[in-house]
């Protein structure tokens, strides 16, 4: 055995002593994001309605370690323009002005500040959320599950839309379209380097 | 104690007028709002709408249930003897077409709902289940269906109509009488 070998075995030791409920395929560095596994999701609520979207296309950079849970970070962008509200109305109506304008603010940002663990596999992710040129603190708690070679993150957090400035003029009533949006994350990782 | 079998009621019930007037009002009601609805751009409006259209669905689907259980209990009064026998069918024929119209054109809005994705919360309180997955191809397919039974319904609600008109001006009996709220037989029919 090479000496490589030898304190690689320790980490991997020390790692699962320290993180003693992570066990598991997960007790490892997650950096690789699989996007096709992960989504983002929301549900806003339409005349007390609960209506369910989603983003067809975001990129994540990830860096979690369930040994190191305050040194994790995490940065996601949103196509704004991939969301899909259920209807091909809306679609359209939501990419204008009032609502996203993705014309001039194309994408939505949230990069992590600081993440914190809050019990077993479950942990606590501040940090700022951009959309439309604003900006916004946020935290979302979210658990992390061994699933086959890689863990997943799941989580959400409830954002007030207008806040943002998303459905201003006459979409402002929230009697209609309420203020407060569930965003749901789910996010699929494996070892190794960040995919490309 | 009268034991002699009950003699045929001359009137509806004031439950059954009831339950009559409020359906015939919810009805024109929703085809109104559904017409309407359909044609508006997106905007705070129109989700509302869609959703009092629902609302005002489920509520004809309440109705229609009562009148159901009550008419199971309540039997009508019968058709006028003077009318021709294919007549009294075709009233009866209506008549059941129209309940199952009541019943099959919530249901069918309801599960159309379900598959645009848009599950249906009756008075924005109680959340309906949701018996089908989104699903655009269903959603399009019950779409279709919702309006074809709709336009069916109004087309033997103007025959009801017709009908109970043509009663009243025509053979002068009593059978839009006896529907009637707060009115009494005419003199001298329908005993």
């Amino acid at each position: 055995m090479t000496r490589l070998d030898h304190r690689f075995l320790l980490c991997t030791a020390l790692a699962a002593f320290l993180a003693p409920e992570a066990g598991g395929a997960y007790a490892q560095r997650l950096m690789a994001v699989d996007l096709d596994k992960s989504t983002i999701t929301f549900v806003s609520k339409q005349m007390s309605v609960p209506v369910e979207g989603k983003f067809g296309k975001f990129s994540v950079q990830l860096d979690f370690d369930a040994a190191k849970p305050s040194e994790g970070r995490v940065r996601v962008e949103l196509d704004l323009a991939s969301i899909d509200t259920g209807s091909d109305e809306a679609n359209d109506e939501v990419k204008g002005k009032g609502w996203f304008d993705v014309k001039n603010h194309p994408a939505a940002r949230f990069v992590s500040s600081a993440v914190k663990s809050v019990g077993a596999s479950r942990y606590e992710v501040a940090g700022k959320l951009t959309i439309k040129g604003r900006t916004k603190d946020v935290v979302a708690p979210f658990t992390v599950k061994p699933v086959g070679q890689g863990a997943v993150f799941d989580g959400a957090f409830a954002l007030k839309r207008l806040d943002y400035g998303i459905g201003e003029g006459v979409w402002s009533d929230t009697d209609t379209v309420a203020d407060e949006v569930q965003v749901k994350f789910r996010i699929s990782a494996t070892g190794g380097t960040p995919k490309k | 104690m009268n034991t002699a079998p009950r003699p045929s009621p001359a009137r509806y019930t004031v439950t059954a007028i009831a339950l009559h007037w409020l359906t015939a009002a919810l009805i024109v009601a929703s085809i109104g709002l559904g017409l309407y609805m359909v044609g508006l751009k997106l905007s705070p409006l129109k989700l509302r709408l869609y959703s009092w259209h629902k609302w005002v669905g489920v509520t004809i689907f309440l109705l229609i249930a009562a009148r159901l259980i009550w008419r199971a209990a309540h039997s009508p009064p019968p058709p006028p003897a003077t009318s021709p026998k294919w007549q009294q069918g075709a009233a009866a024929v209506n008549h059941w077409l129209l309940y199952m119209l009541l019943v099959c054109i919530p249901i069918s809005g309801w599960l159309m709902s379900s598959a645009y994705g848009v599950p249906v919360v009756y008075l924005g309180v109680i959340r309906l289940p949701d018996l089908v997955r989104k699903n655009k191809e269903l959603a399009d397919a019950l779409k279709t269906l919702h309006e074809t039974l709709a336009f069916t319904m109004l087309a033997l609600v103007a025959v009801h109509a017709v009908a109970a008109l043509k009663h009243h001006l025509l053979d002068r009996d009593d059978v839009l009488h006896r529907m009637l709220p707060l009115v009494r037989p005419r003199q001298g029919r329908g005993q």
